[in-house]
């Protein structure tokens, strides 16, 4: 009887050499042993969780991850009811790429936030003022904003402003180069949280939530 | 042994440490580009709308810093440029690139190497190093700067897409590279035409940060040893701000002269003896928090760097990305050139331990 830690292992290597097929064998045979949030539970989160840890590691390349996350994301798709017909409660989250052009960070974020079972808008490439006015609209709770040039980073400042004067309570979680580089840098923009990689933006988006529920109860 | 006390010149300083020697003092390069509009109170856009503007930025900040290369390097976009993408300015930051030139594989199939003299922001570039020849003559050097045929892709089209196109089309992949190698030969050999002493080869795919090694191993690093081979002056491996001591043997056995030191998690120390006298190292302070630097937090990090990376020569020292970003104060930058000044002279051990 192989353990659930050999499983895991031998899923993330499949997902480390780009072997969907293999990937997909492992995902079948845990899903037939429990249901589609187990089976997301055990092996998607762990898996995406230790390869975001890889690639802060220099372990693992960016390549891997983004590979990674969209075999995750298309085995997700298979099973679960998406979009959050499973009552699981979430806050009313966005993800977007400011001004950049350089969408690989927000296209990973994205890919394994869904493949662990979130729903969030893709509110793709946009200036700050359009960023703030989608928030308003959409009533979004947590935004996800990811950047690669220092410049963009600096935007976060003009959306956090636009979205106080509106009243809007959104938390801004930020991720992307400028970030891992200066790791003070998410406070200056007057971002709530960052994320250096896929693990920490799991975290990060679930200890939103808890937060949220919380000031909700209050 | 008799140290030579005899002040170099930034050439001779720049080549002796290039040799693995120790010259008389570190020499430094300031890797500025968009600053030189502030030296001219312009605006980015209109600073490199002419070479003139751009050779005088250069010459300005060459005296004002006093460091040791000149760089006439334009922006990373004016590549994509040149094979008819748009380019979105700010007022604050470099230039961007707009929707990719490159969406479908029939785009990959027509895809045409542009033609570099009569292809007008090439031409500026060209121009801008051509009037910086005559002035500097052969005592300061002139810095070139292509992007690797391997990295372009992530500017001519999606990143994600291009990361497919690697793992999955192997025929595609080929014939993109091809082209871009075509391109970026003609590329670097007009500059060096045109008088550049050196190319910067930026390639930060090849970097394990961003591309696993087993595959850039049969991808960039091949393309790097095929296109440096045919590139007509030294030229430095430069890997953004990705790892680099994972694929130094890599880097050396593409030929190149020195390597960019991008990370600033990885040891200068340690990565300076993984070059083993092969590769000399440019690196590597902290760009993004540099804006921030007092005075003595400037002299602090050059004393360091100084201090891990300079004995025995074979190091420059320069900003971890190649290009200092926007925000960096005229002050840092003072602050950096007199830190050097004070602490570079050689023997460097000595005074700085």
């Amino acid at each position: 009887m192989i353990s659930e830690n050999e499983v895991l292992k031998k899923f993330i290597d499949q997902l480390l050499q780009i072997d969907r097929l293999g990937a997909e064998k492992i995902f079948k045979a845990v899903q037939q042993q429990g249901t589609a949030l187990q089976t997301v539970d055990k092996l998607i989160v762990p898996a995406l969780e230790e390869l975001g840890k890889g690639w802060d590691a220099g372990t693992v390349a960016l390549a891997q991850v983004y590979m990674s996350s969209k075999i995750c994301e298309e085995l997700a798709d298979c099973i679960l009811p998406f979009p959050n017909q499973d009552g699981v409660e979430q806050p009313r989250m966005a993800i977007a790429l400011l001004e950049d052009y350089h969408a690989l960070g927000k296209i990973i974020i994205h890919a394994s936030l869904r493949a662990v079972g979130y729903e969030l808008h893709d509110y793709g490439r946009l200036t700050a003022l359009e960023l703030a006015q989608k928030v308003c609209d959409d009533s979004v709770e947590i935004i996800l904003i990811s950047t690669l040039m220092l410049r963009s980073a600096f935007q976060i400042k003009e959306v956090k402003r636009l979205l106080d004067d509106a009243g809007s309570p959104a938390r801004i979680i930020v991720g992307g180069a400028p970030f891992r580089i200066d790791p003070l840098l998410w406070k200056e923009v007057r971002a709530d949280a960052m994320a250096r990689n896929v693990a920490e933006a799991i975290k990060v988006v679930s200890s939103c939530m808890m937060k949220i529920k919380m000031e909700e109860k209050v | 042994m008799i140290r030579n006390k005899i002040k170099m010149t930034s050439m001779e300083r720049v080549l002796t440490t290039l040799g693995h020697h120790e010259p008389d003092r570190v020499p430094f390069f300031l890797l500025l580009t968009m600053h030189g509009a502030r030296e001219l109170g312009l605006s980015i856009q209109e600073y490199f709308s002419k070479a003139e503007y751009v050779a005088e930025g250069q010459l300005r900040m060459l005296k004002k810093y006093r460091h040791d290369c000149l760089y006439p390097f334009f922006y990373a976009t004016i590549e994509v440029e040149a094979f008819g993408a748009d380019v979105i300015w700010f007022e604050d930051g470099p230039p961007n690139t707009g929707t990719p030139i490159i969406k479908t594989a029939e785009d990959i199939l027509s895809l045409q190497v542009p033609e570099i003299h009569s292809t007008p922001c090439l031409v500026k570039m060209l121009e801008a190093i051509k009037v910086l020849k005559v002035q500097a003559q052969d005592n300061v050097p002139i810095i070139g700067a292509v992007i690797s045929p391997f990295s372009l892709p992530t500017m001519q089209m999606r990143f994600s897409a291009y990361i497919e196109l690697i793992y999955e089309q192997p025929d595609l992949f080929n014939r993109l590279m091809a082209v871009n190698q075509e391109f970026c030969v003609a590329w670097a050999n007009a500059q060096v035409q045109a008088g550049a002493t050196a190319i910067c080869y930026f390639d930060p795919l090849t970097s394990p940060t961003l591309i696993p090694r087993d595959i850039s191993v049969k991808t960039g690093f091949r393309v790097a040893r095929q296109t440096l081979a045919r590139i007509n002056c030294p030229t430095v491996i430069h890997q953004g701000q990705g790892l680099t001591l994972s694929v130094i043997d890599d880097i050396a056995s593409t030929g190149t002269t020195a390597a960019g030191a991008g990370s600033t998690i990885e040891d200068l120390a340690t990565l300076k003896a993984a070059c083993q006298s092969r590769l000399a190292v440019l690196g590597n302070l902290n760009g993004i928090k540099m804006r921030h630097w007092t005075s003595e937090q400037a002299e602090d990090n050059v004393k360091k760097a100084i201090t891990e990376a300079a004995p025995g020569g074979g190091f420059i020292l320069t900003d971890n990305h190649g290009e200092i970003p926007w925000p960096v104060e005229e002050d840092v930058l003072l602050a950096i050139s007199e830190a050097v000044h004070k602490w570079g002279r050689y023997p460097v051990c000595r005074q700085t331990g």
